[in-house]
């Protein structure tokens, strides 16, 4: 409970000292608020192992953290310092911390998704014992690269988890302005993939669910697939709330702001221990943050560097 | 002195592929059909006994998705070879060429690269019509991040692509159908043939003809006719067209102060443009030189042959370009027009 807890507090205050400095504009770029679904990363990646992999999406941080990417790393490459994950290249978009198994987001939907498959193909060639979660939203399910990857997966009895974050939203569409039939789960299981929905948003739940999931996909079973139920409390792309512009309303928010996991978990651990792990959070983050403002920018030559590998 | 050792294209293609599975075992096969009793024009065949089928192994039809997955084996340390039997299929995949195997490596700061070869066949003859017959590698000249090779002769076929798949960036690897047949002098051995080096394929002092590919064939039928004019032509193949050996063409240039680029594409922003651009920067000021692209009429490639003939550059069309950019625009002629065996012989059905 204690690392759930952490866990959980630690994106929401980093992404809020974000949102904070945001206006500043050192952070001159977009940024993808993971605030109000933090708990399917958590959950998820608390069921994985340190050895397993995952990729994402765009909106990454709640991911990357939760996977145990270096939080320096990640605040120095929003600041596009060269310190930062990818020295500055990358940016909030595309955050990567290979040795922690995190490998990357795309910014464009579904992208990741077949490298994950393939990533799983490489482990089951190798016959290691990785499993590898893909994570992308609700959108990217009518990509069409979502059902030849599923397809894929299937077919090969590849160790791949599947996990669909259904925020409701493709940025401002809601699902039934997208798709005829609205349930993902049912894509997935006509690929031959068992799949399951997780309405309650609870991270306890999550844990469980895909524990068991991921045992049966490290036994050889095959692919599993979740979609997780949640919400994005900000807007699709920057800091702020947008339940004034009109496309959703505060009215609908409303349970999942009252079913606030990060809140709610911590209220279950003794205060003592609470605020020990509250504090120990914060000073790590002023510490990435300072860390960030003092790292110095990517010299003018690194524009040139990294193209290729070289021997 | 024992008689030089000849290949197909197609087995040079082939012997690259098994002497390096067998040297590497993460080096593996993937593409629609490449298990199947043609083998990828025998390019493949056999490889599925020898190797079994967790390492050569038919796809299901999806491009884009196949593609990804390739990328995500190469980013954990696999060295795929992801097969298209025509690259025009490939227009399926650039989501994941371009804006995943071109960039990872950047994107990411250095911290991962993906080992990846795409072998795609260009094809032609027995009317291929629309949609199999592009030649699309400028599309992928144009991107960073990129390799794209082309080699025409059977010794550079084998060495490029052991080169290829030794090699820790994505490679797009061109072959033209009819070079397949091509028979060259290829090494038993493996070797490798370097990026960015072109291949001086006839010496010549009056003129420079670059083909790419099977263009690089029409032009030494080009420089035959030639020939008997008193002409004599200077042929190259550039086999490596990102990045390019610019140094080899304009130094040929230097001396011939005339060059024809003919391509197995279309000319419009394509890799006869940027050859000639790139020879014009590099010799800019110091020698003035007359050019010329050849390449695909600006047209969708029809399917009856009689317009299909139109439609692609020859060998005597460019052997009639060469004299007038030679003798001056004012001169003319053009030698009898003999059919390309290859393309004269070839019959499908496919």
């Amino acid at each position: 409970m204690e690392r759930l807890y952490r866990a959980l507090y630690r994106i929401r205050r980093v992404e809020e000292q974000v949102a904070e400095v945001y206006p500043s504009d050192k952070v001159m770029s977009p940024i993808h608020m993971s605030i109000g679904q933090e708990a399917v990363s958590v959950g998820v990646c608390e069921a994985l192992g340190p050895d397993d992999v995952v990729f994402g999406s765009y909106r990454c941080h709640a991911l990357y953290l939760a996977k145990g990417g270096d939080l320096k790393g990640m605040i120095a490459e929003l600041y596009g310092k060269a310190a930062g994950c990818a020295k500055g290249k990358a940016g909030s978009m595309h955050l990567i911390d290979a040795p922690a198994g995190m490998m990357g987001a795309s910014a464009v939907v579904g992208t990741t998704i077949p490298l994950a498959v393939g990533r799983a193909l490489a482990a089951k060639m190798r016959r290691e014992p990785t499993v590898v979660a893909s994570f992308f939203g609700d959108g990217a399910v009518e990509e069409g690269v979502f059902h030849e990857s599923l397809n894929f997966a299937a077919l090969k009895k590849l160790p791949a988890l599947f996990v669909c974050e259904n925020n409701l939203y493709a940025i401002h569409s809601r699902e039934r302005e997208r798709r005829a039939a609205s349930e993902i789960c049912s894509l997935a299981r006509s690929h031959g993939i068992p799949a399951q929905r997780l309405e309650g948003m609870d991270v306890l739940e999550i844990v469980k669910s895909v524990g068991e999931a991921v045992s049966r996909i490290r036994d050889g079973d095959g692919p599993r697939f979740f979609e997780v139920m949640c919400y994005r409390w900000r807007e699709h792309v920057g800091p702020n709330e947008d339940f004034h512009v009109g496309y959703r309303s505060r009215h609908e928010a409303q349970p999942w702001l009252e079913n606030d996991q990060v809140k709610l978990v911590g209220e279950r651990l003794p205060p003592d221990q609470r605020r020990r792990i509250e504090s120990e959070v914060e000073a790590e983050i002023r510490a990435a943050f300072a860390f960030a403002e003092a790292a110095p920018l990517p010299h003018e030559a690194e524009l040139y560097t990294d193209l290729f590998k070289e021997d | 002195m024992q008689p030089q050792r000849t290949l197909t294209y197609s087995l040079a293609i082939r012997e690259a592929i098994e002497q390096e599975m067998a040297r590497d075992p993460s080096v593996f096969v993937m593409g629609q059909g490449v298990d199947d009793f043609k083998g990828m024009y025998g390019t493949t065949k056999g490889l599925v006994e020898r190797f079994g089928p967790d390492r050569v192994f038919d796809t299901p039809l999806a491009e884009e998705g196949m593609t990804g997955v390739a990328i995500g084996a190469a980013l954990a340390g696999m060295r795929p070879i992801h097969t298209h039997i025509r690259m025009d299929f490939m227009l399926l995949a650039m989501n994941q060429i371009v804006n995943v195997a071109a960039k990872s490596r950047y994107m990411y700061g250095g911290t991962v690269s993906v080992p990846l070869v795409i072998r795609s066949v260009i094809g032609r003859s027995w009317g291929q019509g629309a949609q199999h017959s592009q030649g699309l590698h400028a599309l992928f000249m144009h991107i960073p991040g990129l390799r794209v090779v082309a080699p025409t002769t059977p010794y550079d076929a084998k060495g490029c692509l052991i080169a290829s798949i030794r090699d820790d960036n994505p490679v797009i690897f061109v072959e033209h159908r009819m070079v397949h047949f091509q028979k060259g002098h290829v090494p038993e051995e493996p070797y490798t043939v370097p990026f960015g080096k072109a291949r001086l394929l006839s010496q010549g002092d009056d003129v420079t003809l670059v083909g790419i590919s099977h263009a690089a064939v029409e032009c030494m039928r080009a420089r035959a006719s030639l020939a008997e004019e008193g002409i004599s032509a200077e042929v190259i193949d550039p086999v490596s067209l990102s990045p390019l050996d610019v140094d080899t063409i304009a130094g040929s240039v230097a001396r011939t102060r005339s060059l024809i680029v003919v391509d197995t594409a279309w000319t419009c922003c394509g890799a006869s443009a940027e050859i000639i651009a790139a020879v014009g920067e590099r010799l800019r000021g110091s020698v003035a030189f007359r050019f010329q692209r050849m390449g695909f009429a600006p047209v969708v490639c029809p399917t009856t042959r009689k317009l299909e003939r139109l439609f692609y550059p020859t060998a005597s069309g460019i052997a009639s370009a060469a004299y007038s950019l030679v003798r001056g625009p004012d001169r003319s002629w053009a030698p009898n027009h003999v059919e390309a065996p290859e393309i004269f012989e070839f019959k499908g059905p496919f």
